[in-house]
């Protein structure tokens, strides 16, 4: 069963060939065997789960309608508000902070009948590149246990990968969707700003942060988005559906795209690793080997990409985190004498290391005389970010490029090390900052037999184009069937 | 050169509206008055993980509407901003709020002065924004959040220094008060805080010929009229003596922030050389910029009505009602409105205003009501005008007519013949009744013929017997005639 994609459950719970429930308990039979060692989730919900799969099977076997996921176990990153459970964005800020409210795409997964098995661990506040970030605790990387699973949606892209749920929603602000995905060999979609409601999605930089779906296939990720994508009265920078309609992500995911033209960015690329170069040059010829026309772009302002983002995503999340300040919620320092103490303890003694670091830096940067000088021209610089993308989609249909400059590093290898943990994310930060959308699917495995991921962008709102060209290239290949072996 | 010491007062308001709109600025809640703390919040309001505000596109309206008629420019492109600072009455704290794009700039209120006269004090901008809930300080060492408040409407509208002593501001308060109660857009009560003024003020004093600057103050926490006009008063003394004392000048001394004590009457220091707090705005990522289309504003501009400082001036000069008067009639618009409904139905308008100010807004005020709700026709009311104008009734009878209508709503007609008041005017039915008074009273007669001193008294005793004898129906004027023929 596990090796079936949420797709195949989904269809196989549907025609009555197996149950939710079975499906739940195999993932929770997984979960005894692999968790301690993994360390995905935050907190798992067993009788939940197993609750609603049960539900599920009932009204199959009735001949009752059920929704689009019935009976598939899925896993939501620790960042998603949910009526049950503690949402904890992994932070000791957080750690028994329980929502009154669900997220918009935590009802509509629950309307289109997902069991949810639990919340994923991540880093603090989705702010890092591996998972360490964690103030909760340490998720390893299925494939291989000294090494990180990518962040900051390390916990859901290892449950995937570990075969500890069918599918998982993360969220992406620099590429915590992607990069994850490609250390973990699973597919990861950012999809554009605005498509998928931010309701319930605890805000790191509000102007970057998209969720989307982990999956082990490019057809889960369509049917993932059938479920969460479209408007939201309670998100106003959710798009309106008559400026840019939905459609099923689904029906035509295995219709190849006709004479597709495709670019790649030569000198850009080149500071990724010879073997994450070569699975790309690999992935490339595979295009055209399917008719593809490739071409080679230039975007000028795509090594300005990190900057702008440090600043920007920084910026967003000193004035998103002032909140935690141990007066309405959260953790309160036992030790204040007033209430300028409540909030200087409460926060130093309870954010992380890495989160105290981007509030100072977003601080520092939206202050009165730097303004200018550091978040203005970043504004500015987002903008020349844009138009490399308009000008580069005006030539092609679509972008390729790495995922990551390298495959899964050594847990600690980086941790003390920001600025090069920074630049694990700098193929994947100019989507956020351009708001458009990018995959990342298996695109081979370099000589330690970690996997690789390869990077494909699209204009903004054309996920549905932008799956089948993943999956044009899913179809060649067997790179996302393989799968990790993991015991605890 | 003189030794004699001349000050101007210089004066700017920072104002706060509150609108009274259905619900919240950016969520759904209620926005009321006086209920239990923190019953009239949602996870919105109270800034948990996650959410995200939609703008009260209503209380949007309301704002430009008060924009219109404060002259000011209206913006057609305007964004939201966050401003930063920690208080535990602000739960994410930072405030929405509009920073460099407000919604309208650069207009201007007239304020009424005495003897008719008008003064132009001039708006800088008027913006929207959210208000911020309240801290309560109960006996204990603990403070208490009520949130209730958190994200009602506000619209806080910036004067240019342009008034010149506590009446002026005053006049500007009630005459910006009666304005947005015209519009309908706020209740404007400044004791349950939905109206709220801080005062910027100092002086610009000569002595020996050199000009001098006091430091300004600015005065918090007023919440009358009376606190508004006396505030002022007593900051204008208390700076005079300080600068005669210390020679302090705002070069040599930085802004101040003063409080009103109600019971002593007085400014008490709060805080002294504050420098400009860092708010660190930056636009607000959630939500999106207002575009306002010449058709939607139009929309809005359809809701405008003629203001009370344009109908009071109208009043004066057209109806030549005293200031006083006209001031009366226009406080409400449901009296301003109640007062032209009568003129339309062809009373005269003096009349009509003796009646409304002698009698009905006596009434109305005795029942804590407004005028139009006491159930008086604008009809019977010039009717009853009418009556007096051709003599029918004395203007005496007509208020107790007045007083009679209002408890039966009959027409006025009809109470007259009730109450007997109808004037006599018949000269034939009146000559007879002088006749006899000529006879009964021959020593008067005797004096008036006489001339002299003592001729005009007899006559008005003469006419009073008149008066006496008809109960008062008599009409003067009839009888006067009468009497001149008969003595002359």
């Amino acid at each position: 069963m596990e090796n079936l994609s949420a797709k195949e459950l989904r269809d196989k719970i549907a025609a009555g060939r197996i149950s939710s429930v079975e499906a739940t308990e195999e993932i929770f039979k997984n979960i005894d065997e692999r968790e301690t060692a993994i360390g995905a989730y935050i907190n798992t919900y067993r009788d939940r789960a197993l609750e609603k799969a049960a539900e599920v099977d009932k009204r199959i076997a009735a001949g009752k309608p059920v929704g689009e996921l019935a009976g598939v176990p899925v896993a939501i990153k620790d960042n998603m508000c949910t009526v049950f459970g503690p949402t904890t964005c992994a932070s000791k800020i957080l750690e028994n902070f329980h929502a009154p409210y669900n997220a918009t795409f935590v009802e509509k997964l629950l309307s289109a009948d997902a069991v949810i098995v639990g919340k994923t661990n991540m880093d603090e506040f989705a702010m890092g590149s591996s998972t360490e970030n964690s103030g909760l605790k340490q998720t390893v990387n299925p494939w291989d246990r000294s090494r990180v699973p990518g962040g900051s949606s390390g916990g859901s892209a290892a449950a995937v990968a570990g075969g500890l749920c069918f599918a998982a929603l993360g969220s992406d602000t620099g590429g915590s969707i992607r990069q994850p995905a490609s250390f973990c060999g699973v597919v990861g979609l950012k999809p554009t700003y605005g498509r998928v409601s931010r309701f319930g999605l605890v805000a790191y930089g509000s102007s970057l942060d998209q969720i989307g779906p982990i999956t082990h296939t490019v057809a889960d990720s369509a049917l993932m988005m059938n479920v969460i994508a479209g408007h939201d009265p309670a998100d106003s920078t959710s798009v309106d559906e008559v400026v840019a309609p939905v459609c099923d992500y689904l029906e035509k995911v295995d219709e190849p795209i006709d004479k597709l033209k495709i670019a790649i960015v030569p000198e850009f690329s080149a500071g990724a690793d010879q073997q994450v170069q070569k699975a790309l040059t690999d992935a490339v010829d595979i295009y055209r080997g399917l008719g593809a026309e490739v071409i080679e772009i230039n975007m000028p302002h795509l090594d300005y990409a990190i900057a702008a983002y440090y600043v920007i995503a920084t910026a967003e999340a000193s004035s998103n985190l002032a909140r935690y300040d141990g007066v309405h919620y959260g953790h309160r320092s036992e030790n204040a004498a007033d209430y300028i103490e409540v909030y200087s303890k409460s926060r130093a003694e309870a954010f992380g290391k890495e989160v105290k670091r981007r509030i100072m830096l977003g601080t520092y940067t939206l202050s009165s005389g730097y303004y200018d000088a550091y978040y203005l021209k970043a504004l500015k610089v987002r903008n020349l970010i844009r138009g490399d993308f308009t000008n580069a989609f005006e030539k092609c249909e679509a972008i390729l490029m790495p995922v990551s400059p390298t495959t899964a590093f050594k847990i600690g290898e980086k941790i003390n090390d920001p600025l090069k943990m920074y630049l694990s994310d700098i193929y994947t930060i100019a989507a956020n900052l351009a708001g458009v959308p990018g995959i990342s699917i298996p695109c081979g495995f370099d000589e330690n037999d970690l996997p690789i991921g390869l990077q494909i962008l699209s204009p903004a709102f054309t996920e549905d184009k932008l799956l089948r060209i993943a999956r044009m290239y899913e179809k060649e290949n067997d790179w996302h069937t393989r799968k990790p072996t993991v015991t605890n | 050169m003189s030794n004699e010491v001349q000050y101007k007062v210089v004066v700017g308001l920072e104002i706060h509206v509150q609108l009274c709109t259905r619900s919240k600025m950016f969520c759904g809640c209620a926005v009321k008055f006086g209920q239990p703390p923190n019953s009239r919040v949602c996870p919105v309001c109270l800034g948990m993980p996650g959410v995200l505000p939609v703008m009260n596109k209503q209380a949007f309206e309301y704002a430009v509407l008060v924009a219109l008629a404060l002259n000011c420019e209206i913006a057609d492109f305007t964004k939201w901003d966050r401003k930063s600072y920690y208080y535990p009455d602000l739960p994410k704290n930072y405030q929405i709020s509009q920073y460099d794009l407000p919604l309208s700039t650069n207009g201007f209120i007239e304020i009424p002065l005495e003897q008719g006269r008008t003064k132009r004090v001039g708006i800088i901008r008027a913006h929207l924004e959210e208000d911020a809930g309240k801290n309560l300080h109960p006996a204990g060492n603990f403070s208490q959040v009520d949130l209730n408040r958190t994200g009602t409407p506000l619209l806080e509208i910036v004067t240019e220094p342009d008034m010149n002593s506590g009446a002026e501001v005053r006049a500007l308060a009630v005459e910006l008060q009666r304005m947005v109660r015209y519009l309908s857009v706020s209740e404007a009560d400044m004791q349950k805080g939905q109206m709220r003024f801080e005062p910027n003020i100092n002086l610009v004093i000569t002595k020996d010929g050199a000009e001098y600057k006091t430091p300004i103050a600015e005065i918090k926490n007023l919440n009358s009229f009376r606190a508004l006009e006396r505030s002022i008063d007593y900051e204008i003394q208390r700076q005079l003596d300080e600068f005669l004392e210390t020679g302090k000048t705002m070069d040599t001394a930085g802004k101040s922030t003063r409080g009103w004590d109600d019971d002593r009457e007085a400014t008490f220091l709060q805080r002294e050389k504050e420098e400009a707090p860092d708010y660190r705005y930056f636009p607000e990522p959630d939500l999106v910029p207002v575009e306002l289309t010449k058709e939607w504003l139009d929309d809005i501009r359809a809701h405008l009505c003629e203001l009370p400082i344009t109908k009071q001036m109208r009043y004066v000069n057209e109806y030549k009602l005293s200031d006083y008067d006209a001031g009366v009639l226009t406080a409400e618009r449901s009296t301003a409105e109640f007062f032209e409904q009568a003129i339309d139905a062809g009373g005269e308008p003096k009349r009509v205003c003796n009646l409304l100010t002698q009698v009905g807004l006596k009434l109305a005020n005795e029942k804590g009501c407004g005028l139009a709700e006491l159930g008086l026709a604008p009809e019977n009311v010039a009717e009853l005008a009418k009556m007096i104008a051709v003599g029918q009734v004395s203007a005496t009878a007509g208020n107790t007519i007045m007083q009679e209508m209002l408890k039966t709503g009959k027409s006025p007609q009809l109470m007259a013949e009730e109450l007997d008041l109808v004037q006599k005017s018949d000269a034939c039915e009146l000559e007879t009744i002088v006749d006899q008074v000529l006879t009964e009273n021959t020593k008067a007669v005797d004096d008036v013929k006489s001339g002299g001193k003592k001729s005009k008294k007899a006559l008005g005793f003469l006419l009073g017997q008149v008066m006496q004898k008809t109960k008062g129906r008599a009409n003067p004027k009839v009888v006067s005639g009468i009497l001149a023929k008969k003595l002359g």
